[in-house]
Protein backbone atom coordinates (compact mmCIF):
# COMPACT_ATOMS: atom_id res chain seq x y z
CA UNK A 1 0.00 0.00 0.00
CA UNK A 2 1.14 3.67 -0.80
CA UNK A 3 0.01 6.12 1.74
CA UNK A 4 0.77 10.03 1.15
CA UNK A 5 -0.46 12.26 4.21
CA UNK A 6 -0.05 16.32 3.63
CA UNK A 7 2.86 16.33 1.07
CA UNK A 8 4.11 19.46 0.78
CA UNK A 9 7.07 20.07 -2.26
CA UNK A 10 8.35 23.28 -3.45
CA UNK A 11 10.93 24.37 -6.25
CA UNK A 12 12.44 27.56 -5.38
CA UNK A 13 10.06 29.76 -4.25
CA UNK A 14 7.19 27.63 -6.37
CA UNK A 15 5.47 25.14 -4.13
CA UNK A 16 3.60 22.66 -6.69
CA UNK A 17 2.62 20.00 -4.10
CA UNK A 18 0.58 22.22 -1.52
CA UNK A 19 -0.31 19.04 1.28
CA UNK A 20 -1.53 15.99 -0.90
CA UNK A 21 -3.24 13.35 0.64
CA UNK A 22 -3.92 9.78 -0.87
CA UNK A 23 -3.34 6.39 -0.67
CA UNK A 24 -3.35 3.42 -3.22
CA UNK A 25 -4.39 0.20 -2.19
CA UNK A 26 -2.69 -3.26 -3.94
CA UNK A 27 -4.11 -4.17 -6.63
CA UNK A 28 -5.55 -0.84 -6.88
CA UNK A 29 -5.64 1.37 -10.33
CA UNK A 30 -5.53 5.19 -9.45
CA UNK A 31 -5.77 7.80 -12.66
CA UNK A 32 -4.18 11.07 -11.20
CA UNK A 33 -5.64 13.87 -13.91
CA UNK A 34 -5.09 17.55 -14.11
CA UNK A 35 -3.38 20.50 -15.96
CA UNK A 36 0.24 21.29 -17.04
CA UNK A 37 1.75 22.12 -14.07
CA UNK A 38 -0.55 21.07 -11.26
CA UNK A 39 1.84 18.72 -9.33
CA UNK A 40 1.18 15.15 -10.45
CA UNK A 41 4.07 14.17 -11.86
CA UNK A 42 6.09 15.67 -9.01
CA UNK A 43 3.86 13.52 -6.84
CA UNK A 44 5.32 10.12 -8.82
CA UNK A 45 8.87 11.60 -8.22
CA UNK A 46 8.51 11.83 -4.76
CA UNK A 47 6.72 8.43 -3.99
CA UNK A 48 10.01 6.61 -5.34
CA UNK A 49 12.22 9.43 -3.86
CA UNK A 50 13.87 10.65 -6.99
CA UNK A 51 12.39 14.13 -5.40
CA UNK A 52 12.95 14.92 -2.17
CA UNK A 53 9.83 16.40 -0.02
CA UNK A 54 9.36 19.37 2.47
CA UNK A 55 7.06 18.07 4.75
CA UNK A 56 4.30 14.82 5.26
CA UNK A 57 4.75 12.30 4.88
CA UNK A 58 5.10 9.00 2.12
CA UNK A 59 4.83 5.38 3.17
CA UNK A 60 5.34 2.31 0.82
CA UNK A 61 4.31 -0.80 2.63
CA UNK A 62 4.66 0.98 6.08
CA UNK A 63 8.54 2.19 4.80
CA UNK A 64 9.46 5.89 4.97
CA UNK A 65 10.70 6.92 1.64
CA UNK A 66 11.95 10.14 2.78
CA UNK A 67 12.90 8.75 6.00
CA UNK A 68 17.22 9.24 6.58
CA UNK A 69 17.64 5.85 6.97
CA UNK A 70 15.71 4.37 4.10
CA UNK A 71 18.02 2.44 1.57
CA UNK A 72 15.97 3.91 -1.78
CA UNK A 73 17.79 2.24 -4.29
CA UNK A 74 16.09 -1.12 -2.04
CA UNK A 75 12.76 0.55 -2.15
CA UNK A 76 12.91 0.97 -6.03
CA UNK A 77 13.08 -2.95 -7.04
CA UNK A 78 9.24 -2.70 -6.06
CA UNK A 79 8.43 0.78 -7.29
CA UNK A 80 8.76 0.46 -11.27
CA UNK A 81 8.65 4.11 -13.12
CA UNK A 82 7.61 4.85 -16.27
CA UNK A 83 8.88 8.26 -17.87
CA UNK A 84 6.83 10.41 -20.18
CA UNK A 85 10.38 10.52 -22.43
CA UNK A 86 10.93 6.64 -22.24
CA UNK A 87 14.58 7.43 -21.73
CA UNK A 88 15.84 4.45 -23.33
CA UNK A 89 19.44 3.49 -23.00
CA UNK A 90 20.75 4.28 -26.20
CA UNK A 91 24.03 2.30 -26.25
CA UNK A 92 22.22 -0.91 -25.42
CA UNK A 93 20.12 -2.95 -27.47
CA UNK A 94 16.20 -3.55 -26.49
CA UNK A 95 17.27 -6.46 -24.85
CA UNK A 96 20.16 -5.00 -23.04
CA UNK A 97 18.07 -2.39 -21.87
CA UNK A 98 15.84 -4.77 -19.72
CA UNK A 99 18.58 -7.19 -18.77
CA UNK A 100 20.56 -4.22 -17.24
CA UNK A 101 18.70 -3.96 -13.80
CA UNK A 102 18.29 -7.62 -13.46
CA UNK A 103 21.60 -8.19 -13.61
CA UNK A 104 23.67 -5.38 -11.32
CA UNK A 105 20.27 -4.54 -9.16
CA UNK A 106 19.11 -8.30 -8.34
CA UNK A 107 22.57 -9.80 -9.13
CA UNK A 108 21.11 -12.23 -11.58
CA UNK A 109 23.24 -14.24 -13.61
CA UNK A 110 23.10 -13.28 -17.49
CA UNK A 111 21.17 -16.51 -18.60
CA UNK A 112 18.29 -15.49 -15.81
CA UNK A 113 18.32 -12.16 -16.68
CA UNK A 114 17.99 -12.67 -20.50
CA UNK A 115 15.02 -15.28 -19.85
CA UNK A 116 13.50 -12.28 -17.41
CA UNK A 117 14.35 -9.91 -20.40
CA UNK A 118 13.00 -11.85 -22.81
CA UNK A 119 9.72 -12.70 -21.09
CA UNK A 120 8.63 -9.21 -20.06
CA UNK A 121 9.17 -7.82 -23.51
CA UNK A 122 7.63 -11.02 -25.61
CA UNK A 123 4.46 -9.54 -22.68
CA UNK A 124 5.20 -6.24 -24.27
CA UNK A 125 4.88 -7.55 -27.70
CA UNK A 126 8.73 -7.08 -28.92
CA UNK A 127 10.25 -10.32 -28.81
CA UNK A 128 11.00 -9.64 -32.45
CA UNK A 129 12.99 -6.53 -31.16
CA UNK A 130 15.26 -7.74 -29.03
CA UNK A 131 18.46 -7.10 -30.71
CA UNK A 132 18.06 -4.03 -32.37
CA UNK A 133 19.12 -0.60 -30.48
CA UNK A 134 16.24 1.61 -29.25
CA UNK A 135 16.88 3.90 -32.29
CA UNK A 136 15.69 1.67 -34.36
CA UNK A 137 12.26 1.46 -32.78
CA UNK A 138 9.22 4.18 -33.18
CA UNK A 139 7.99 5.95 -29.56
CA UNK A 140 5.42 3.47 -29.27
CA UNK A 141 7.89 0.39 -28.87
CA UNK A 142 10.38 2.31 -26.89
CA UNK A 143 7.91 3.28 -24.54
CA UNK A 144 6.87 -0.66 -24.23
CA UNK A 145 10.28 -1.22 -23.90
CA UNK A 146 10.76 1.19 -21.27
CA UNK A 147 7.75 -0.48 -19.22
CA UNK A 148 9.20 -4.35 -19.80
CA UNK A 149 12.62 -2.67 -18.36
CA UNK A 150 10.65 -1.41 -15.11
CA UNK A 151 8.58 -4.85 -14.82
CA UNK A 152 11.71 -6.99 -15.33
CA UNK A 153 12.32 -5.70 -11.55
CA UNK A 154 9.10 -7.46 -10.60
CA UNK A 155 8.24 -4.31 -9.03
CA UNK A 156 4.73 -4.62 -6.68
CA UNK A 157 3.66 -1.00 -8.39
CA UNK A 158 4.21 0.62 -11.22
CA UNK A 159 4.43 4.53 -11.46
CA UNK A 160 3.16 5.97 -15.12
CA UNK A 161 4.37 9.38 -16.14
CA UNK A 162 2.51 10.98 -19.19
CA UNK A 163 3.42 7.98 -20.89
CA UNK A 164 1.59 8.53 -23.98
CA UNK A 165 2.26 12.23 -23.93
CA UNK A 166 5.40 12.47 -26.07
CA UNK A 167 4.10 9.97 -28.63
CA UNK A 168 2.14 10.32 -32.34
CA UNK A 169 -1.27 10.10 -31.80
CA UNK A 170 -1.58 6.88 -33.78
CA UNK A 171 0.91 5.06 -31.36
CA UNK A 172 -1.17 5.98 -28.30
CA UNK A 173 -3.29 3.41 -28.53
CA UNK A 174 -0.37 -0.37 -28.44
CA UNK A 175 1.20 1.89 -25.10
CA UNK A 176 -2.44 2.28 -23.50
CA UNK A 177 -2.94 -1.45 -24.41
CA UNK A 178 -0.35 -2.75 -22.77
CA UNK A 179 -1.42 -0.45 -19.64
CA UNK A 180 -4.95 -2.42 -19.98
CA UNK A 181 -2.97 -5.37 -19.95
CA UNK A 182 -1.17 -4.76 -16.71
CA UNK A 183 -4.23 -3.49 -14.86
CA UNK A 184 -6.23 -6.63 -15.96
CA UNK A 185 -3.33 -8.83 -14.25
CA UNK A 186 -3.65 -7.13 -10.95
CA UNK A 187 -1.10 -4.38 -10.89
CA UNK A 188 -1.15 -2.03 -8.36
CA UNK A 189 -0.57 1.43 -10.72
CA UNK A 190 -0.59 5.03 -10.32
CA UNK A 191 -1.18 6.60 -13.94
CA UNK A 192 -0.65 10.27 -14.23
CA UNK A 193 -2.46 10.91 -17.66
CA UNK A 194 -4.43 13.19 -20.13
CA UNK A 195 -6.50 10.34 -21.36
CA UNK A 196 -9.37 10.49 -19.98
CA UNK A 197 -11.62 8.41 -21.46
CA UNK A 198 -8.10 5.58 -20.93
CA UNK A 199 -8.67 6.53 -17.16
CA UNK A 200 -12.18 6.45 -17.49
CA UNK A 201 -12.07 2.82 -18.36
CA UNK A 202 -9.21 1.21 -16.41
CA UNK A 203 -9.03 3.35 -13.17
CA UNK A 204 -10.39 1.95 -9.61
CA UNK A 205 -10.18 5.83 -8.62
CA UNK A 206 -9.54 8.76 -10.47
CA UNK A 207 -7.92 11.68 -8.82
CA UNK A 208 -8.08 15.22 -9.77
CA UNK A 209 -5.33 17.66 -9.52
CA UNK A 210 -5.84 21.27 -9.32
CA UNK A 211 -2.81 23.92 -8.36
CA UNK A 212 -1.01 21.38 -6.19
CA UNK A 213 -4.14 19.91 -4.46
CA UNK A 214 -6.13 17.09 -4.89
CA UNK A 215 -9.56 18.36 -5.51
CA UNK A 216 -11.81 15.81 -5.99
CA UNK A 217 -10.88 11.68 -5.56
CA UNK A 218 -13.44 8.73 -5.80
CA UNK A 219 -14.71 5.99 -8.79
CA UNK A 220 -14.15 7.75 -12.49
CA UNK A 221 -17.82 7.71 -12.82
CA UNK A 222 -17.90 9.98 -9.68
CA UNK A 223 -15.23 12.54 -10.76
CA UNK A 224 -15.38 11.96 -14.75
CA UNK A 225 -18.93 10.92 -15.34
CA UNK A 226 -20.83 13.46 -12.53
CA UNK A 227 -17.85 15.96 -11.00
CA UNK A 228 -18.86 17.87 -8.28
CA UNK A 229 -16.04 20.75 -8.25
CA UNK A 230 -16.21 23.97 -10.47
CA UNK A 231 -12.89 23.32 -11.05
CA UNK A 232 -13.28 19.30 -12.43
CA UNK A 233 -16.11 20.51 -14.58
CA UNK A 234 -13.54 23.09 -16.07
CA UNK A 235 -10.76 21.00 -16.83
CA UNK A 236 -13.11 18.34 -17.96
CA UNK A 237 -14.39 20.51 -20.77
CA UNK A 238 -11.01 21.88 -21.44
CA UNK A 239 -9.77 18.12 -22.45
CA UNK A 240 -12.82 16.97 -24.45
CA UNK B 1 85.96 13.27 -44.60
CA UNK B 2 82.12 12.57 -43.93
CA UNK B 3 78.91 10.96 -46.12
CA UNK B 4 76.74 13.68 -47.32
CA UNK B 5 74.21 11.45 -48.25
CA UNK B 6 71.11 9.96 -45.89
CA UNK B 7 72.20 5.83 -45.11
CA UNK B 8 70.69 3.27 -43.64
CA UNK B 9 72.19 4.04 -40.26
CA UNK B 10 70.75 7.14 -40.08
CA UNK B 11 67.44 6.25 -40.62
CA UNK B 12 68.05 3.50 -37.68
CA UNK B 13 68.84 6.46 -35.80
CA UNK B 14 65.55 8.39 -36.47
CA UNK B 15 63.41 5.15 -36.18
CA UNK B 16 64.78 4.82 -32.84
CA UNK B 17 64.07 8.63 -31.94
CA UNK B 18 60.57 7.51 -33.18
CA UNK B 19 60.64 5.15 -30.64
CA UNK B 20 61.49 7.85 -27.98
CA UNK B 21 58.42 9.82 -29.06
CA UNK B 22 56.18 6.02 -29.00
CA UNK B 23 57.20 6.31 -25.53
CA UNK B 24 56.96 9.83 -24.53
CA UNK B 25 53.58 9.75 -26.09
CA UNK B 26 52.37 6.86 -24.23
CA UNK B 27 53.02 7.96 -20.69
CA UNK B 28 51.94 10.91 -21.59
CA UNK B 29 48.46 9.49 -23.10
CA UNK B 30 48.13 6.79 -20.15
CA UNK B 31 49.32 9.56 -17.48
CA UNK B 32 46.68 12.63 -19.03
CA UNK B 33 44.01 9.91 -19.58
CA UNK B 34 43.97 8.42 -16.24
CA UNK B 35 43.89 12.06 -14.64
CA UNK B 36 41.58 13.87 -17.02
CA UNK B 37 39.11 10.75 -16.03
CA UNK B 38 39.54 11.44 -12.14
CA UNK B 39 39.52 15.10 -12.39
CA UNK B 40 37.12 15.14 -14.85
CA UNK B 41 34.24 13.05 -13.27
CA UNK B 42 35.32 15.44 -10.25
CA UNK B 43 34.33 18.69 -12.19
CA UNK B 44 31.04 17.52 -13.91
CA UNK B 45 29.65 15.36 -10.77
CA UNK B 46 30.87 17.13 -7.86
CA UNK B 47 30.14 20.77 -8.32
CA UNK B 48 31.88 23.41 -5.77
CA UNK B 49 34.98 24.88 -4.74
CA UNK B 50 36.99 21.97 -5.18
CA UNK B 51 35.80 21.94 -8.56
CA UNK B 52 36.35 24.90 -9.01
CA UNK B 53 39.74 25.32 -7.80
CA UNK B 54 40.93 22.42 -10.16
CA UNK B 55 39.39 24.38 -12.76
CA UNK B 56 41.61 27.17 -12.04
CA UNK B 57 44.65 24.91 -12.14
CA UNK B 58 44.27 23.18 -14.54
CA UNK B 59 43.31 26.71 -16.84
CA UNK B 60 47.36 27.28 -16.33
CA UNK B 61 48.46 24.04 -17.76
CA UNK B 62 46.62 24.83 -20.35
CA UNK B 63 47.22 28.32 -21.25
CA UNK B 64 50.58 28.71 -20.85
CA UNK B 65 52.83 27.85 -23.94
CA UNK B 66 54.07 23.86 -23.40
CA UNK B 67 57.46 24.89 -23.85
CA UNK B 68 57.71 27.35 -21.08
CA UNK B 69 56.16 24.23 -19.26
CA UNK B 70 59.01 21.70 -20.14
CA UNK B 71 61.56 24.23 -19.65
CA UNK B 72 60.58 25.91 -16.41
CA UNK B 73 59.87 22.57 -14.92
CA UNK B 74 63.18 21.38 -15.90
CA UNK B 75 65.11 23.82 -14.37
CA UNK B 76 63.15 23.78 -10.95
CA UNK B 77 62.94 20.23 -10.30
CA UNK B 78 66.73 20.09 -9.46
CA UNK B 79 65.93 23.08 -7.19
CA UNK B 80 63.20 21.58 -5.56
CA UNK B 81 65.52 18.89 -4.73
CA UNK B 82 64.04 16.02 -7.55
CA UNK B 83 66.54 13.90 -9.38
CA UNK B 84 64.65 13.48 -12.53
CA UNK B 85 65.63 12.36 -15.93
CA UNK B 86 64.96 14.50 -18.66
CA UNK B 87 62.56 11.43 -20.13
CA UNK B 88 61.01 11.29 -16.98
CA UNK B 89 60.59 14.97 -16.52
CA UNK B 90 59.00 15.57 -20.62
CA UNK B 91 56.65 12.46 -19.53
CA UNK B 92 55.27 14.79 -16.52
CA UNK B 93 54.58 17.94 -18.20
CA UNK B 94 52.85 16.27 -21.27
CA UNK B 95 50.71 13.95 -19.04
CA UNK B 96 49.68 16.98 -16.92
CA UNK B 97 48.97 19.26 -19.82
CA UNK B 98 47.14 16.07 -21.75
CA UNK B 99 45.40 15.59 -18.56
CA UNK B 100 44.42 19.64 -18.62
CA UNK B 101 43.06 19.09 -21.67
CA UNK B 102 41.31 15.67 -21.52
CA UNK B 103 39.58 16.95 -17.88
CA UNK B 104 37.38 19.19 -20.13
CA UNK B 105 36.77 16.98 -22.55
CA UNK B 106 35.63 14.16 -19.86
CA UNK B 107 33.24 17.06 -17.98
CA UNK B 108 31.85 17.27 -21.19
CA UNK B 109 31.27 14.32 -22.25
CA UNK B 110 29.59 13.50 -19.04
CA UNK B 111 27.60 16.32 -18.88
CA UNK B 112 25.87 15.12 -22.10
CA UNK B 113 24.66 12.71 -20.93
CA UNK B 114 21.02 13.58 -20.38
CA UNK B 115 19.94 13.56 -16.68
CA UNK B 116 16.19 11.93 -17.46
CA UNK B 117 18.22 9.18 -18.42
CA UNK B 118 20.42 8.80 -15.60
CA UNK B 119 17.17 9.00 -13.60
CA UNK B 120 15.61 6.19 -15.20
CA UNK B 121 18.54 4.18 -14.40
CA UNK B 122 18.51 5.40 -10.51
CA UNK B 123 14.80 4.50 -10.45
CA UNK B 124 15.41 0.99 -11.32
CA UNK B 125 17.16 0.69 -8.41
CA UNK B 126 20.33 1.36 -9.37
CA UNK B 127 23.33 2.78 -7.32
CA UNK B 128 25.27 6.00 -8.66
CA UNK B 129 28.15 3.60 -9.02
CA UNK B 130 25.96 1.21 -11.53
CA UNK B 131 24.77 4.56 -13.02
CA UNK B 132 28.20 5.93 -13.45
CA UNK B 133 29.94 2.76 -15.27
CA UNK B 134 26.58 1.27 -17.17
CA UNK B 135 25.10 4.27 -18.62
CA UNK B 136 27.35 7.34 -17.78
CA UNK B 137 30.24 6.60 -18.94
CA UNK B 138 29.74 3.89 -22.12
CA UNK B 139 27.44 6.72 -22.99
CA UNK B 140 29.92 9.83 -22.31
CA UNK B 141 32.67 7.38 -24.18
CA UNK B 142 30.87 7.92 -27.30
CA UNK B 143 30.66 11.89 -26.79
CA UNK B 144 34.42 12.37 -26.11
CA UNK B 145 36.10 9.76 -27.76
CA UNK B 146 36.79 11.93 -31.21
CA UNK B 147 38.37 14.62 -28.70
CA UNK B 148 40.63 12.56 -26.70
CA UNK B 149 41.69 11.09 -30.54
CA UNK B 150 42.61 14.37 -31.32
CA UNK B 151 44.29 15.11 -27.67
CA UNK B 152 46.49 11.86 -28.25
CA UNK B 153 47.66 12.77 -31.80
CA UNK B 154 48.52 16.48 -30.38
CA UNK B 155 49.92 15.15 -27.90
CA UNK B 156 51.99 13.16 -29.98
CA UNK B 157 53.12 15.80 -32.04
CA UNK B 158 53.91 17.96 -29.15
CA UNK B 159 56.25 15.74 -27.30
CA UNK B 160 58.64 16.76 -30.24
CA UNK B 161 58.63 19.97 -28.04
CA UNK B 162 61.21 18.15 -24.86
CA UNK B 163 63.82 18.12 -27.38
CA UNK B 164 64.53 21.39 -25.72
CA UNK B 165 65.72 19.75 -22.31
CA UNK B 166 68.16 17.08 -24.50
CA UNK B 167 65.72 14.31 -25.61
CA UNK B 168 66.89 12.83 -28.86
CA UNK B 169 63.26 12.01 -29.98
CA UNK B 170 62.49 11.82 -33.32
CA UNK B 171 62.26 15.56 -34.43
CA UNK B 172 65.58 15.53 -32.74
CA UNK B 173 67.52 12.78 -34.41
CA UNK B 174 66.08 13.91 -37.80
CA UNK B 175 67.82 17.69 -37.12
CA UNK B 176 71.00 15.29 -36.71
CA UNK B 177 71.02 13.80 -39.21
CA UNK B 178 70.24 17.30 -41.36
CA UNK B 179 73.26 18.48 -39.75
CA UNK B 180 75.17 16.12 -41.04
CA UNK B 181 73.94 15.29 -44.41
CA UNK B 182 72.47 18.80 -45.26
CA UNK B 183 69.67 17.30 -46.64
CA UNK B 184 66.52 18.62 -44.94
CA UNK B 185 63.76 18.27 -47.36
CA UNK B 186 64.21 14.47 -47.72
CA UNK B 187 65.06 13.91 -43.70
CA UNK B 188 61.82 15.99 -43.07
CA UNK B 189 59.88 14.19 -45.60
CA UNK B 190 61.01 10.87 -44.05
CA UNK B 191 60.30 12.22 -40.08
CA UNK B 192 57.04 13.47 -41.17
CA UNK B 193 56.31 10.44 -43.02
CA UNK B 194 57.19 8.52 -39.60
CA UNK B 195 54.72 10.59 -37.70
CA UNK B 196 52.48 9.77 -40.45
CA UNK B 197 52.61 6.19 -40.09
CA UNK B 198 52.61 6.44 -36.22
CA UNK B 199 49.33 8.77 -36.38
CA UNK B 200 47.32 7.25 -39.07
CA UNK B 201 46.24 3.56 -36.84
CA UNK B 202 45.30 5.72 -34.35
CA UNK B 203 42.98 7.52 -36.24
CA UNK B 204 41.32 4.83 -37.74
CA UNK B 205 40.62 3.14 -35.05
CA UNK B 206 38.71 6.14 -33.39
CA UNK B 207 36.89 5.73 -37.03
CA UNK B 208 36.38 2.44 -36.70
CA UNK B 209 34.91 2.96 -33.38
CA UNK B 210 32.51 6.02 -34.81
CA UNK B 211 31.23 3.42 -37.37
CA UNK B 212 30.54 0.78 -35.43
CA UNK B 213 28.69 2.91 -32.54
CA UNK B 214 26.76 4.96 -35.59
CA UNK B 215 23.81 2.26 -35.92
CA UNK B 216 22.88 2.52 -32.40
Amino acid sequence: MIEIADVHKSFGHLEVLKGVSMTVERGEVVSVIGGSGSGKSTLLMCINGLEPIDAGRILVDGVDVHASGTNLNHLRRKIGIVFQQWNAFPHLTVLENVMLAPRKVLGRSRAEAEAIATDRLDHVGLKDKLSVYPSRLSGGQQQRMAIARALAMSPDYMLFDEVTSALDPQLVGEVLDTLRMLSSEGMTMVVVTHEIHFARDVSDRVAFFHQGRIHEIGPPDQVIGNPGRPETIQFLKSVR
Amino acid sequence: MFDATVSLQDVLFMLHGAGITLLLTFWAVLGGTVLGLGFGLLRATAPGWPSLALGAVLDVFRSVPLLIQIILVNAFAPILGLDLSAFTIGCIVLATYGAAYCTEIVRASVLAVPLPTRRAARSLGMTWWDDLTAIVLPMALRVGLPGWIGLALGLMKDSALVLWIGIIELLRSSQIVITRTQQPLLVLGIAGAIYFVISFPIARAGAWFERRWHDQ
